[in-house]
């Protein structure tokens, strides 16, 4: 390496010899791609002023001397830049490790947290979940019991990142646990209720809105923990409805009850289940209204249900300027027969 | 090894006393300017953390000369609160100047070699080297 900043150093004396001569863009040109590579092999702001002085005193040995006195007092004022210029280097280095640890973890929450979507017949489901960090706080889960119903999980746990991360993993391996023909809102609600206000901090809450839907009955069961009231599009009517909820967050007190609510769906009619990361979307400084969104999702009924939760992402992403502030998570289910 | 040469450090304008006493032994041993410049630097860093934050306190100059090189010691020596989590302090971004000052981390950077000895309520002792070359 010392063997490239000596070329350079003979390089930066004859370009700045032609410069003195012929004020030349070529020569400017050329300085600015041996500083380049001065910043490739860390030399610091002292050592070019160090440099530029030598090359001085070869190329003008009459030069004067209050000058050369000028030329150090330079030198002087550059070496606290010099370790400034060191340490937002090594602090880069650690941010770049932090990074790349912290995409570890996102993969594996993906790995541990991951579901697939259903294939049930009649029924037409899309998700999209996209994490507004690395680490996704929002959580949605499928499962499919035994008696053909389908289980459906959407979470939000209050903060974003790392914490609201872990904590995720945990409700996941609590639901987990429960046995397939006991997907009943309200008890699943009541137990994890449990779970959290035992293992979490008393600063952490999660809202969580379960259902249940009955293909054969064409009825949705659900239960809700203080989440983010979803929306129900009546095909006939063409009209949205706000999903009747009432229920405590998760986590805050250890006796809570839940209630159920049944909803009659008929065919073409849509559930659309969300978080906060949604209705709390913003436009600059403005919040959107839950009606914006309805009627995006409005412009994209014609398509299928994944189809249409891609694009309402796609549209808010772009309203946002592509910088979530909060985990974003849609899920819409449609009847189709 | 030469005897040492010290700087009592009380009033700011001590820390220019103790650059100047260690810039010219720095001069005397053959340094070049930019190395004359840093050691200066680390010198002040160090005076400036005593003149701050203790009563009381000395910068201590030593030539030390072994078979193939020669090198300048800075000491520095004070009986002030002492350093509770030398790790931190030690850590890129922690100074407390606000990343302004260099910090002991600088300090560390400026020199060839550095060590701190440090006791919470009895001081603290900084060695650092700069070997010529």
């Amino acid at each position: 390496m010392d063997d490239v900043i000596k070329l350079d150093a003979a390089n930066y004396k004859d370009l700045l010899k032609h410069y003195i001569d012929t004020q030349d863009e070529k020569s400017l040109y050329g300085v600015e791609q041996v500083s380049k590579s001065f910043i490739k092999n860390h030399i610091l702001p002292e050592e070019i002023v160090n440099l530029h002085i030598q090359a001085l005193a070869e190329l003008y040995p009459e030069m004067s001397e209050k000058f050369q006195h000028s030329m150090d007092f330079l030198l002087e004022a550059m070496i606290s830049y010099g370790l400034a210029h060191q340490e937002f280097q090594m602090l880069r280095e650690k941010q770049y490790e932090i990074k790349s640890e912290i995409s570890v973890a996102a993969s594996m929450q993906n790995t541990l947290l991951g579901t697939t979507k259903p294939e049930i017949e009649g029924l037409d489901i899309g998700i999209v979940s996209v994490p507004a960090h690395q680490m996704n706080g929002d959580y949605h889960h499928f499962v499919k019991g035994k008696d053909g119903s389908l289980g459906i999980a959407i979470a939000d746990v209050i903060g974003k990142g790392i914490p609201a991360a872990l904590c995720m993993s945990m409700i996941k391996y609590a639901m987990d646990s429960y046995p397939e023909d006991s997907m009943e809102p309200k008890s699943i609600l009541k137990n994890l209720n449990r779970v959290v206000e035992r293992n979490v901090d008393a600063s952490m809450f999660i809202t969580m809105l379960y259902a249940q839907y009955l293909p054969c009955e064409h009825k949705l069961h659900y239960a809700s923990a203080g989440h983010e009231p979803g929306f129900y599009y009546d095909a006939e009517k063409g009209t949205f409805t706000e999903i009747e909820t009432k229920g405590l967050v998760l986590g805050v007190s250890s006796d809570a009850e839940y209630e159920q609510y049944e909803l009659k769906v008929n065919k073409g009619d849509m559930v659309i289940l969300l978080t906060d990361g949604v209705t709390e979307c913003r436009d600059g400084d403005r919040f959107i209204e839950s009606e914006e969104i309805l009627e995006v999702i409005k412009s994209y009924e014609d398509l299928p249900a994944q189809e249409m939760v891609n694009k309402v992402y796609k549209h808010f992403e772009r309203l946002q300027d592509f910088e979530l502030r909060d985990d974003f998570t849609l899920l819409i289910l449609r009847r189709e027969v | 090894m030469t005897p040492q040469s010290c700087v009592t450090i009380q009033k700011e304008w001590d820390i220019v006393g103790a650059r100047q006493l260690g810039r010219d032994i720095a001069k005397k041993m053959g340094f070049g300017t930019v190395d004359q410049a840093r050691i200066a630097t680390a010198i002040s860093e160090l005076a400036r953390n005593i003149y701050l934050y203790t009563e009381n306190g000395q910068i201590c100059f030593e030539v030390v000369e072994n078979m193939n090189r020669k090198g300048l010691v800075i000491l520095s020596t004070d009986n002030g609160p002492g350093i509770d989590d030398i790790g931190r302090v030690m850590e890129d971004g922690y100074s407390t100047s606000g990343g302004l000052g260099a910090g002991l981390p600088g300090v560390k950077r400026l020199m060839d070699e550095f060590d701190v000895q440090s006791e919470v309520g009895v001081g603290t002792k900084i060695k650092a080297i700069k070997w010529a070359r």
